[in-house]
């Protein structure tokens, strides 16, 4: 074990991968010499060499063409997309070529790609260092979707998308790239696909979050507590596959839902879960679903934390839910 | 490193140009390849298969630059290259399952016509995207070099693809790494309704391979051995680590872009009865016999076992089951998801249910 933090995990995780397997390589830009412009990737090129750590030109569809093309030849590349905001020029070759090769091939031309993208708001970023777009590639058949939240989930969960058989696309929350630190098991851990973390148990209500949300959902339940309210904060870990049963069975329990994310409300991923609630919990609701999430606007500069979800509003929203039974 | 214009005259790696039977054999796929085309057009009028994509006027390059290729090099191609997959030694019975979309379609009944994939030839799969499968070949391509493959990677693209996103990208990444790739641009000069001198106001197209740092060349893409010996020669270049090449052979589309397009909507008939005097499968057919390599009995019976062949996959392809209904599921990953097994259960409840008399 070691004390890590969230970037220093996804640092360790590749290095362990890259030891471990000769096929891994990891491209993008900045990757190289720079290690990364959050050094996710520092050191890498001085331990790997430039066969296995490419700094490429800056075109995010030559990246992920190029990943594609090295996956269908047997090699396990990890791209790197600098900032989420940026991986549109690679939609296609994510959306219409990645998540599709299997498939449209009848199995023939299986195509692992790991795509890591850091993504999210609160570091003053504005309207292109910012955005929370999950949805996008949640909603695209044949993509995996991965957002840890905690230093041991980053490299378990990573390590776990490398050795996996399908596309991946992991996301890393920039905001606690390095204000979160914790504990960080040595050697290969993995952590499974498809299995939420309970982060506390409680039976009043359950707060769903990921990625840079848990801590300030953490918090709210905390501050929750202190008005009696038991709030139960569970990690979906992974949106693809998404932990069905570790869902209903806490809104099961608790009869309430508070849904966080910071991607804007309308066809979030909030939207799905809700959805997933009505269609298989109705009998165990005694409240309507909550969400608490990012507004349908642009993402802000000046005013991000009006924007973002705040513990104060996941707070009003909880209370909201016990209040209404 | 300017343009340069292909001969067909043998070059250094004259020994290896195609003569005599190969020659002869070169024909026999060309001949097979479109009267393939002319069956899966009527087959689409007649509502048999649910589109096609021809490739008529393009066959001298499709087979001669497959050719041209080594067994273990890779091939990214377009939707117009199913001779180069019958070159590869795709069966002829695998291709037209594919059109059919029937149970022995390798591809599972997942795609439109003429989007392949055979791996056992190093044929990768097809999309409708243009220009996608560039950047694909570039990194396949980078793969190979850092494994020291002794291989190349080529892709297949029209004059379209040229303002694509993945062009440049691809054949910038090609430069930067000296990929051992082959861009095989068909300039067939229409891409649907646009004509070539509207795609883009580069003199020619190989030349925008200049600006990336590599060299490009034109080549007659009606003629079969010019087409090979450029390939040839890209290839031997890429494969002794000395880069890319951007080969614009230079063609016609004689038929439609696909069957649901008018070409009489924007060109005229007399440009496309100019071409049909430079048709590729004519020029070789007279090459041959001004040769003594073919007379008109022995091209007859060319004609005769393609017709044959021709008939015998389709029957067969007709006499296949159609895809399984619950395959829908398979392959959306390596092993289903609960959420994909629960909609598979849901699926085949609606198709019992559906059954019940």
């Amino acid at each position: 074990m070691s004390e890590l933090t969230l970037v220093q995990a996804v640092n360790r995780g590749l290095a362990e991968a890259m030891r471990a397997d000769p096929d891994v390589l990891v491209l993008g830009e900045d990757v190289g010499v720079n290690g990364g412009v959050f050094r996710a990737t520092d050191g890498l090129l001085k331990e790997f060499g430039a066969d296995r750590v490419l700094d490429t030109p800056l075109s995010e569809t030559g990246i992920v063409g190029s990943a594609i093309g090295m996956a269908l030849y047997g090699l396990k590349p990890v791209a790197e997309i600098q900032f989420l905001d940026f991986i549109y020029p690679a939609f296609d070759q994510i959306v219409s070529e990645l998540a599709k090769m299997r498939y449209r091939s009848g199995g023939q031309y299986p195509c692992h790609v790991v795509v890591r993208a850091p993504y999210g708001g609160g570091i003053k970023g504005g309207l292109y260092h910012s955005q929370s777009t999950e949805a996008y590639f949640c909603h695209t058949a044949g993509l995996k979707v991965v957002v840890p939240s905690t230093p041991a989930d980053a490299k378990g969960l990573l390590l776990s998308a490398i050795a996996d058989e399908d596309p991946v696309i992991f996301l890393e929350p920039k905001r606690i790239y390095r204000s979160v630190t914790g504990e960080v098991p040595e050697g290969a851990t993995r952590v499974p696909f498809g299995q939420a973390r309970s982060v506390r148990s409680g039976t009043d209500v359950s707060l769903f979050a990921y990625g840079a949300m848990i801590p300030v959902v953490t918090e709210a339940a905390t501050a929750l507590e202190a008005e009696g309210i038991s709030a139960e904060v569970l990690d979906l870990r992974t949106l693809v596959p998404l932990d069905e049963e570790a869902v209903l069975r806490s809104v099961g329990r608790t009869g309430r839902a508070v849904v966080v994310h910071e991607a804007a409300r309308f066809c979030g991923f909030g939207a799905e879960l809700s959805a997933l609630l009505a269609e298989k919990a109705f009998y165990s609701l005694k409240a309507p679903i909550a969400r608490v999430t990012g507004y349908d606007t642009p993402f802000p500069y000046a005013l991000e934390n009006v924007y973002l979800p705040s513990v104060e509003r996941v707070v009003a929203a909880a209370r909201e839910t016990v209040r209404a039974s | 490193m300017a343009t340069s214009q292909a001969r067909s005259s043998p070059g250094p790696d004259g020994a290896e140009g195609l003569s005599g039977e190969r020659l002869v054999g070169a024909y026999r796929t060309m001949v097979l390849a479109r009267t393939l085309d002319e069956r899966c057009l009527a087959l689409q009028r007649q509502g048999r298969i649910g589109f096609y994509a021809p490739h008529a006027g393009q066959e001298a390059t499709l087979v001669g630059s497959a050719l041209a290729l080594e067994p273990d090099d890779w091939v990214f191609p377009a939707y117009r290259e199913l001779a180069v997959a019958l070159v590869r030694g795709v069966p002829l019975q695998a291709i037209i399952d594919q059109l059919f979309g029937n149970a022995d379609d390798l591809c599972r009944g997942r795609q439109m016509p003429n989007h392949f994939a055979f791996r056992d030839q190093r044929f990768v799969s097809a999309s409708s995207p243009i220009g996608t499968q560039i950047t694909q070949a570039v990194g396949a391509g980078i793969a190979a070099k850092l494994r020291k493959a002794p291989i190349a990677t080529i892709t297949y693209f029209g004059d379209g693809a040229t303002s694509s996103n993945d062009f440049h990208a691809g054949l910038n990444f090609a430069g930067v790494y000296r990929a051992p790739t082959v861009f095989l641009c068909q300039n067939n000069e229409w891409a649907i309704s646009l004509p070539r001198e509207q795609q883009t106001k580069s003199a020619t197209l190989a030349m925008k391979a200049e600006a990336y740092g590599f060299p490009g060349v034109v080549v007659d893409g009606n003629d079969l051995r010019a087409v090979h010996a450029a390939v040839r020669r890209a290839r031997a270049r890429a494969v002794a680590g000395e880069g890319p090449t951007l080969i614009e052979a230079q063609v016609y589309r004689l038929g439609p872009h696909s069957t649901s397009d008018d070409p009489r909507r924007y060109r005229p008939d007399a440009q496309v009865d100019a071409a049909r005097q430079r048709d590729p499968v004519h020029r070789l057919r007279a090459e041959l016999g001004t040769a003594g390599l073919l007379d008109d009995a022995a091209d007859a019976k060319i004609a005769e076992e393609a017709r044959a062949a021709l008939t015998a996959a389709i029957a067969h392809a007709e006499a296949a089951a159609p895809v399984e209904p619950l395959s829908l599921f398979d392959d959306v990953f390596a092993r289903r998801t609960p959420r994909l097994d629960a909609e598979r259960a849901e699926a085949a409840q609606h198709l019992a249910e559906a059954k019940r008399p």
